[in-house]
C-alpha cells in the first residue's frame, strides 16, 4: 500500500474508476441456507467477491485441549479457493488465511452467546470463491448470516465493511485497484443495531478526520448490508412457509 | 415449536432485532435484555405468554434436558459404561448401574455394541453439559428391529400434533409402533407396508414441515392410506 502514487484512481469528474461515488458501496447480494448438509449456511456476493459459509454445531470440542469449561469456542476456517484470483492460490493454510481465521473468530465470539454452550465448539467454514478485495469483510458477513441460519444465539448480526483512502480522498468499500494502489484500508466488523465495533484493522495511515469519515461511511454501509442480511434470513423462512407471515 | 402455522400476527425476527421495551416483561428463551429493549438472539417467531416474551427459533440444535425420552446410537463401549450419540452437542453416558441388565464388569459389549440403537431417558444434565442416560424405566430398551430416521427439532411437534393426536392417528393407519424421541429421532416398527408408509410421512415432515400446507398434505396421505 502506498508507493504507487502515480496510479490514477479518481476520475476528473470526481467519480471512481468503476463509476461509483466516493461513498457508494459495491452491489451486495445475500442468500441464506444454501447448503443442505450444513446446520446453517450463507452465500454473499459483494461486488465481484463471492463467499460461501457453512456452520456446524454446537458440537463437542475436539481436541480436548481447546475446550473451555465456561463457554464455546468458535473454530473459524477462512479459505480462498485456488481459482478465486487470477494468480492461482496454493491450496491449504497460509499465514494470511490463519490471521483472518483468527480475527474473524474473535469478532464472532463477541456477538455469539458463547457462554450458553460450555465445552462445545461451533465450526464456521468460510470459503472465498471469487476475490476482489475486502474478502475478510465478506467472510464475516457470510458467517453472521450462516450462524443465524444455524439457530445459534447472537446479540446482533455482525456486518463486515471497509473504507479506505485513495488519492488523499476517503472512499467507501475499496475494489481491487483501490486496495492495491490506494493509501489506506480500514476493515471493520460492526454491530449495526448498537453501532458497536467488534473488529477493526487498519492498513496504511489515516488522520483523525479521515478516520472519522471512514467510520461514518462504514456505519452507513453496515446498516445497508444489515437490511439485506435480515431480508435474506426472512425470505428463506417465508419461502419455506409458503409465503405466509 | 413450529410457530409457522397460524395467522399473520406472528412476527419473524432476526438476531439483534428489538422486539419491544423491556419494562414489564420478562425475557424468555431466544431473547436478551439490552438496555431498554428486549432483543431477539435467534431467527424465529415472537411469542408472548403471561408476560414472558420469547422467540420460537426456526432452527435449533437439540439441547438435552433431564427427563427427555431420546433415541441414542452407541458410539463407544467401555468395561462398565456406554457412550451414546443423542443428536446433541455431547455424547450421553449410560453407566452399567442404569442399564436394564445385570452386567458383569467387562461384559458391556455383549448387551449393547457400537452402532446399536437404544431408547433411553436423560437422567441428568449438569452445567458442563455432561449427559447421563438411564434405561431403567418402563419401555426403555435396546431397539433391535425397525427403522430409525431423523427429523429437524422444530418438526417434532408437527409429527406429534396437539396432545399427540397426529401421532396416534399415524400409529392407527400405519399399524406400526412409532416412537418420537425428544432429540428428533423417530423409530418405526411394523410390517414392511406400514414402514414404507411412515417413510413417506417422515419425508413429508422433513421437506414440508415448515409449510402452512403441511397439515393438508399429511391429511391427504392419511386419507389415501385409509381408502387403500
Amino acid at each position: 500500500m502506498g508507493g504507487y502514487g502515480d496510479v490514477k484512481l479518481l476520475r476528473d469528474d470526481g467519480l471512481r474508476l468503476d463509476g461509483r461515488k466516493v461513498d457508494e458501496m459495491r452491489e451486495v447480494k445475500v442468500e441464506a441456507g444454501i447448503l443442505p448438509a450444513a446446520d446453517g449456511s450463507a452465500w454473499v456476493k459483494h461486488g465481484l467477491n463471492v463467499a460461501v459459509c457453512a456452520v456446524y454445531g454446537p458440537m463437542e470440542a475436539h481436541p480436548r485441549k481447546i475446550q473451555r469449561q465456561d463457554r464455546a469456542v468458535i473454530d473459524v476456517r477462512y479459505n480462498m479457493a485456488p481459482f478465486s484470483t487470477s494468480d492461482r492460490i496454493r491450496p491449504g493454510y497460509n499465514r494470511r488465511s490463519r490471521e483472518i481465521s483468527k480475527v474473524t473468530a474473535e469478532a464472532l465470539e463477541s456477538v455469539v452467546l458463547v457462554e450458553r454452550y460450555p465445552r462445545s465448539k461451533i465450526r464456521v467454514e468460510i470459503e472465498i470463491l471469487a476475490a476482489e478485495a475486502g474478502t475478510r469483510c465478506v467472510g464475516i458477513t457470510a458467517a453472521a448470516v450462516a450462524l443465524a441460519d444455524a439457530g445459534i444465539p447472537m446479540r446482533d448480526l455482525i456486518v463486515g465493511v471497509a473504507s479506505g483512502k485513495i488519492e488523499d480522498t476517503v472512499v467507501l468499500d475499496l475494489d481491487k485497484a483501490e486496495d492495491n494502489y490506494g493509501q489506506a484500508d480500514l476493515p471493520m466488523g460492526i454491530l449495526p443495531t448498537t453501532g458497536e465495533i467488534a473488529f477493526l484493522q487498519m492498513d496504511g495511515d489515516l488522520s483523525v478526520e479521515e478516520y472519522n469519515t471512514c467510520m461514518e461511511y462504514n456505519l452507513k454501509a453496515a446498516r445497508e448490508i444489515h437490511e439485506l442480511m435480515v431480508d435474506a434470513l426472512k425470505r428463506r423462512y417465508n419461502e419455506k412457509n409458503g409465503g405466509e407471515a | 415449536m413450529s410457530g409457522a402455522k397460524e395467522g399473520a400476527e406472528l412476527r419473524l425476527v432476526t438476531p439483534g432485532e428489538a422486539i419491544g421495551a423491556s419494562s414489564g416483561v420478562r425475557a424468555g428463551t431466544g431473547t436478551l435484555i439490552m438496555g431498554d429493549n428486549i432483543i431477539a438472539t435467534k431467527v424465529g417467531w415472537v411469542k408472548e405468554n403471561n408476560g414472558v416474551t420469547s422467540v420460537d427459533p426456526i432452527h435449533s440444535a437439540y439441547m438435552p434436558r433431564s427427563g427427555d425420552l431420546v433415541i441414542g446410537i452407541v458410539e463407544s463401549v467401555r468395561n462398565n459404561l456406554w457412550f451414546a450419540d443423542v443428536n446433541g452437542p455431547f455424547n450421553g453416558l449410560l453407566p452399567m448401574s442404569l442399564a436394564p441388565w445385570k452386567v458383569e464388569f467387562g461384559a458391556a459389549r455383549q448387551h449393547m455394541d457400537i452402532g446399536d440403537i437404544m431408547l433411553a431417558r436423560v437422567q441428568e444434565v449438569d452445567e458442563a453439559h455432561n449427559i447421563v442416560l438411564t434405561m431403567k424405566g418402563v419401555g426403555l430398551r435396546r431397539l433391535k428391529e425397525g427403522i430409525m430416521s431423523e427429523i429437524s427439532m422444530n418438526h417434532i411437534s408437527r409429527l406429534r400434533g396437539d396432545a399427540d393426536s397426529t401421532l396416534r392417528e399415524l400409529k392407527e393407519v400405519s399399524d406400526c409402533r412409532i416412537i418420537v424421541g425428544e432429540n428428533g429421532r423417530v423409530w418405526v416398527d411394523g410390517d414392511s407396508d406400514g414402514i414404507a408408509f411412515m417413510r413417506t410421512v417422515i419425508d413429508l415432515v422433513r421437506n414440508e414441515g415448515h409449510m402452512a400446507t403441511f397439515s393438508a398434505s399429511l391429511g391427504a396421505l392419511i386419507e389415501d392410506r385409509r381408502n387403500a
